[in-house]
């Protein structure tokens, strides 16, 4: 265990670092080819070339290799990976620190992501169970047909929907019925209330994790269904255990080994959705902020968020991978 | 993901093509997979669905007349009409015809994810068969750089180059969805290169004296493409939903394009207001035409799969 672990540490590191020069390198390029991006903020009505050449040195944009195609700018990438390193992923257009807004909202992204996770493992390894035992019946033909229609779905629209049909029309039926109680209404609520700050957040993080759910149902029904063929399960059954034990201890463990990695990957699509659900829904998270960048064309804070949302992802994976060999003892040999 | 290491499941395949109405035994796999899918209803449907949204991006016209982006098209005393019994898909925000515009912003959506598979294709089985074949320091300079792209999330990633480009078009959504997807398609292509590179008539080929170019473009290919094919057309629909999902957050297409994505994201502001229209009709084009890649997808990767038989 500890060797998997200190071998997979020594691998993080250049992945890491490779995958920041990827987002550099790419970003250098586009810059090469298209032309600066603060330039492109002001169009036609481009200030005096003193306060671009300010505004450049402000974003780190005023490096010479940035005007000649082709060139990597290593020297360029080598300063930008000792300021990540000091916490410093750039300020936006009025100078605040990228970092400072990411930590602020963060609580709030981190709460609808854990809503959604747990809302789709439960609900998902659940579904995909009873998928999984009843093979080819009416409710394995329900769960598989749901699940298609439901990857079919992207997120953006899926929220928008759920929004108009669930959050407005639905949950303000709630918020005026009498017999409602407060916290039902909260739960279908069109946008962050932070009076509940983690009710109010469940209708988005059920959107959010809806994908998944359906990819985490189809992975438990599959893994489960090839399980339950295996000689170890043969054996469980000839020693007379029960049903509940088989399925349950011997079969259900072992078919949980692949979701346990797909949450893993899955951590980066929830962070690609958060940035249309918190749109959508109206949530001062991380995503949020992204979004409004976007609208507000403000490049330095897109790059920079991303930037620090990938460092997470990867340090998440990290995390999942190790756990995974500590579920399953064979990959520790590779 | 399932989709990958089920995709991967079917890559042993037999040599395409068999001959017509051959029956039981004899049967090649590509004939096997022609007399599964013929007898699937589901097949029927989404060859149908795929058929006509296809139909609906090239010729527009067959469907609408007029298209929305003609001058006079979109008269402003219609905005936001609800639906009638005469129109029963109402006018978008900007006064145009709801189906019309929906009708040809099909084509938007569908040659961008069309552009993407044939790059995501051509750039993965290369690499994939570079690596899978070569092995050794190929294939270890090739995953070390899938790696590093899996590390990226794929709408995060596409997001930031797009927003960097000052104006947006198909060529460079197409271009930035290919760059970031690329690298799926080189995993599964790699892993079905590996296992056909074992099979003795590979040896057969080399004893015989064939080079590896001959090698890999007469048997490997051929063998190893199955898993590639079921990942594409997912894909297609996948990219169909990516490029709406981009455009929707700005950073696709911009007005004046009609385009799914943008009436979502018009349709999404207004339908809290009570215009549901604005919002159903764009959103359910979006999902019908993704389901009916997936689907296609599904169906023909139980075909080629022989252990769901």
């Amino acid at each position: 265990m500890g060797r998997y672990v200190a071998r997979r540490l020594i691998q993080f590191l250049p992945v890491i670092l490779g995958t920041l020069f990827l987002l550099h390198i790419l970003s250098v390029l586009t810059i090469q080819i298209v032309g600066d991006p603060v330039r492109a903020l002001f169009g036609p009505n481009a200030p005096p070339d003193a306060v671009i050449a300010q505004l450049q040195a402000q974003y780190g944009l005023d490096d010479q290799c940035l005007e000649q195609t082709g060139n990597p700018c290593v020297g360029m990438f080598i300063d930008r990976i000792g300021q990540y390193a000091q916490g410093d992923f750039g300020v936006n257009f009025r100078g605040r620190s990228v970092m400072e807004m990411f930590l602020e909202r963060m609580p709030i992204t981190a709460r609808m992501a854990f809503i959604a996770i747990v809302f789709e493992t439960v609900v998902g390894i659940f579904l995909g169970v009873l998928a999984g035992l009843r093979k080819d019946k009416f409710i394995d033909n329900f769960v598989r047909f749901s699940t298609v229609l439901l990857i079919a779905f992207p997120v953006f629209v899926f929220g928008s929907l759920a929004l108009l049909f669930v959050g407005l029309k639905f949950g303000l039926y709630l918020r005026n019925s009498d017999w409602a109680p407060e916290w039902l209404g909260q739960m279908f609520q069109i946008g962050y209330n932070a009076d509940y700050p983690w009710l109010s957040l469940t209708l988005p993080g059920f959107v959010l994790g809806a994908f998944s759910l359906a990819a985490i149902a189809r992975l438990t029904r599959t893994s489960l269904i090839e399980n339950l063929r295996s000689d170890y399960v043969r054996t469980a059954r000839a020693k007379g255990l029960t049903t509940r034990r088989t399925v349950g201890i011997h079969t259900l463990r072992n078919s949980l080994i692949p979701v346990v990695t797909y949450i893993g990957i899955d951590i980066g699509f929830l962070l690609g959705g958060s940035l249309v659900t918190e749109g959508i829904f109206n949530v001062p998270g991380v995503g949020q902020l992204v979004f409004l960048a976007i609208k507000a064309n403000d490049t330095p804070v897109i790059i920079g968020v991303v930037t620090i949302l990938t460092v997470v992802f990867l340090v998440a994976n990290l995390i999942v991978d190790i756990l995974y060999a500590a579920l399953d003892p064979r990959i520790r040999y590779e | 993901m399932s989709d990958i290491s089920a995709a991967q499941a079917a890559s042993t395949s037999d040599p395409a093509g068999g001959p017509e109405g051959s029956t039981g035994a004899d049967r090649t796999l590509w004939g096997d997979v022609r007399y599964e899918m013929v007898r699937n209803p589901v097949f029927w449907f989404s060859a149908i669905l795929v058929f006509i949204v296809l139909v609906m991006a090239f010729f527009p016209q067959i469907f609408a007349s007029t298209s929305p982006t003609t001058s006079g098209a979109c008269p402003l005393e219609h905005a936001r009409e609800k639906p009638t019994w005469g129109k029963p898909f109402g006018y978008t925000n900007a006064g145009c015809d709801m189906w019309s515009s929906l009708v040809w912003g099909t084509g938007k959506s569908v040659i961008v994810a069309i552009f993407v598979t044939i790059g995501t294709v051509i750039l993965g089985v290369a690499s994939g068969t570079a690596a899978g074949w070569f092995g050794g320091f190929t294939d270890t300079v090739i995953s070390r750089i899938t790696d590093v792209f899996f590390g990226l999330p794929f709408i995060l990633g596409a997001l930031v180059f797009l927003a960097i480009f000052p104006t947006r078009n198909i060529v460079t959504i197409s271009i930035v969805l290919t760059v970031f997807g690329w690298t799926s398609l080189t995993r599964v292509m790699r892993g079905s290169v590996i296992s056909t590179k074992q099979r003795d008539f590979v040896d057969a080929a080399r004893a015989l004296g064939a080079t590896d170019l001959f090698i890999i473009r007469k048997h490997i290919l051929a063998n190893s493409i199955a898993p590639v094919i079921v990942l594409a057309t997912i894909g297609l629909g996948a990219y169909i939903s990516a490029e709406a999902t981009l455009t929707f957050l700005g950073v696709g297409y911009q007005r004046p394009t009609v385009s799914w994505g943008l009436l979502v994201s018009e349709g999404q502001t207004l339908a809290t207001a009570g215009f549901w229209h604005l919002l159903v009709y764009p959103s359910s084009f979006i999902v019908v035409t993704v389901l009916a890649f997936i689907l296609l997808g599904d169906v023909l990767r139980d075909a080629l799969d022989p252990r769901s038989r």
